[in-house]
């Protein structure tokens, strides 16, 4: 039995992600939009979506939560960072003119468009495959090399290559999920990846946070 | 490497049912778009289109119920367009579920409308439809009003300045061969998807698997559109992709 909670922070657009969590829980199971601290602590498992640009998403953070907190809290228990909730967990992005970010895992957040060709088109928007670099949960009954949603503009190098979850080609190869402890995050969109999406999302709401 | 193509079916949606016609007219029911977009999804298409075919005040509130109903129950990227004239417009479909919206009509009477959305929401979110005829060989341009108003812009022009504003994709459809199943205008797309930064969806008179294959390997196209080949289940997108494949195309299996 799981208690979701999806942190509204006012980023773009969190209804996807609920209604593919409805899709995926079972009827003991809850899944809620919030930003309250006290929803974030009560809850089994958060969930940390975003789009749009780095500062603006962490203006809206610091406008929206209590940083110091939520700092804590997501160190505790399952979390899933997807998209800009992957970019964020890191130190410093270059978007716009730099962003300091939550820094929860070392690295940095990097233009695509600086590292590939010119022929290459930015945004990163499709189906692309993902290599798992570790046999994490979240994986569990998911193919290696399985197709998900990109769209993104940016992209993680973590300074720790132990954090890399998964790789994903694309005029370069770059970190497409990072994962330490009760941490997972990733670049593509499970919500919107049809049933393999589904599937990690289920794997995410039946793992406990523990990794072997 | 560029990206796997992609294959889009579209449905044409009139008062909350699926529809398929012919030239707009023998206008039948084709059934419930939850269905019709569950079994798409099911057969591996790479995202859904929506055009909201009546895009009356009635017809809007209809397709916004419509969207929220099938993003419930459909896990992979909608596009919606259909009379979408201004940034609410834009926002209340998002916010029903859509991932992104088509500007076509609007952005012609109001160009500045795109980096008004863009700059706001980010350039994922919004197709640049553009509807073209030719006018002489090889020069095109670009009509509004589904199809009724000439502008006498030219479309690879108009296809470059909506890029620059910020859209993120263009879907490009072409009026002489929409609805004919003869092909895709491949001249037509070579010229715009090799020119645009942004990628460019093929749109417009699919008819067999061969028109799909040639508009990505000849019209350079990233993603191809259809609706009929689909609708009237002459193949499925499994089989699409199948015959891709074996054409050297990079498709998602």
């Amino acid at each position: 039995m799981a208690d979701i909670a999806i942190i509204d922070y006012g980023m773009g657009n969190v209804h996807s992600v609920f209604k593919a969590l409805k899709k995926v829980i079972d009827k003991n199971s809850k899944v809620k939009v919030t930003n309250s601290i006290k929803d974030i602590l009560n809850c089994t498992h958060i969930v940390f979506p975003g789009q749009g640009a780095a500062a603006e998403c962490m203006s809206n953070i610091k406008n929206n939560l209590d940083i110091v907190e939520f700092k804590k809290i997501i160190v505790q228990k399952p979390f899933l960072g997807i998209c800009m909730g992957l970019q964020v967990l890191m130190t410093h992005s270059d978007e716009n003119d730099g962003a300091e970010c939550l820094n929860i895992l070392g690295g940095d957040v990097l233009s695509l468009k600086n590292k590939v060709k010119s022929s290459i088109k930015v945004p990163h928007m499709g189906w692309n495959k993902i290599d798992q670099k570790y046999r994490h949960p979240l994986w569990a009954n998911i193919p290696n090399n399985s197709f998900f949603y990109f769209v993104h503009s940016y992209y993680v190098q973590p300074i720790n290559n132990e954090n890399i979850l998964s790789t994903t080609t694309y005029g370069t190869t770059f970190a497409s999920g990072l994962f330490r402890d009760n941490i997972v995050a990733v670049q593509f969109h499970p919500e919107k990846s049809s049933k393999i999406g589904l599937k990690m999302l289920e794997n995410f709401i039946l793992w406990d946070g523990e990794v072997q | 490497m560029s990206l796997y193509k992609r294959i889009i079916p579209c449905l044409d949606v009139d008062n909350g049912r699926v529809v398929k016609g012919t030239n707009f007219i023998n206008i039948v029911d084709a059934g419930d778009p939850v269905e019709v977009a569950k079994r798409y999804d099911a057969e591996g298409a790479d995202e859904i289109a929506f055009l909201d075919i009546t895009a009356t005040h009635e017809g809007r509130t209809t397709i916004i119920e419509t969207v929220e109903k099938v993003a419930s129950e459909v896990f992979i990227p909608l596009t919606v367009g259909g009379g979408v004239s201004n940034y609410n417009d834009v926002l209340n479909l998002l916010s029903a579920g859509a991932d992104k919206v088509a500007i076509n009509s609007a952005a012609v009477k109001n160009p500045t409308l795109i980096n008004q959305v863009t700059d706001k929401i980010g350039r994922q979110c919004i197709v640049a439809a553009i509807d073209v005829k030719t006018e002489n060989k090889g020069s095109w341009s670009v009509y509004t009003h589904g199809g009724r108003n000439p502008t006498g812009i030219d479309a690879f022009k108009w296809a470059k300045e909506l890029s620059d504003r910020g859209a993120g994709e263009i879907l490009l459809t072409s009026m002489d061969r929409d609805g004919t199943k003869n092909g895709f205008d491949l001249e037509l797309l070579n010229l715009i998807a090799k020119e645009v930064t942004i990628p460019v969806i093929a749109s417009g008179g699919a008819g067999t698997l061969e028109h799909l294959k040639d508009a990505v390997l000849i019209g350079k196209a990233d993603a191809v559109l259809a609706a009929s080949i689909f609708h009237y289940s002459i193949h499925s997108i499994q089989e699409a992709k199948e015959y891709m494949k074996k054409h050297g195309v990079l498709v998602r299996n």
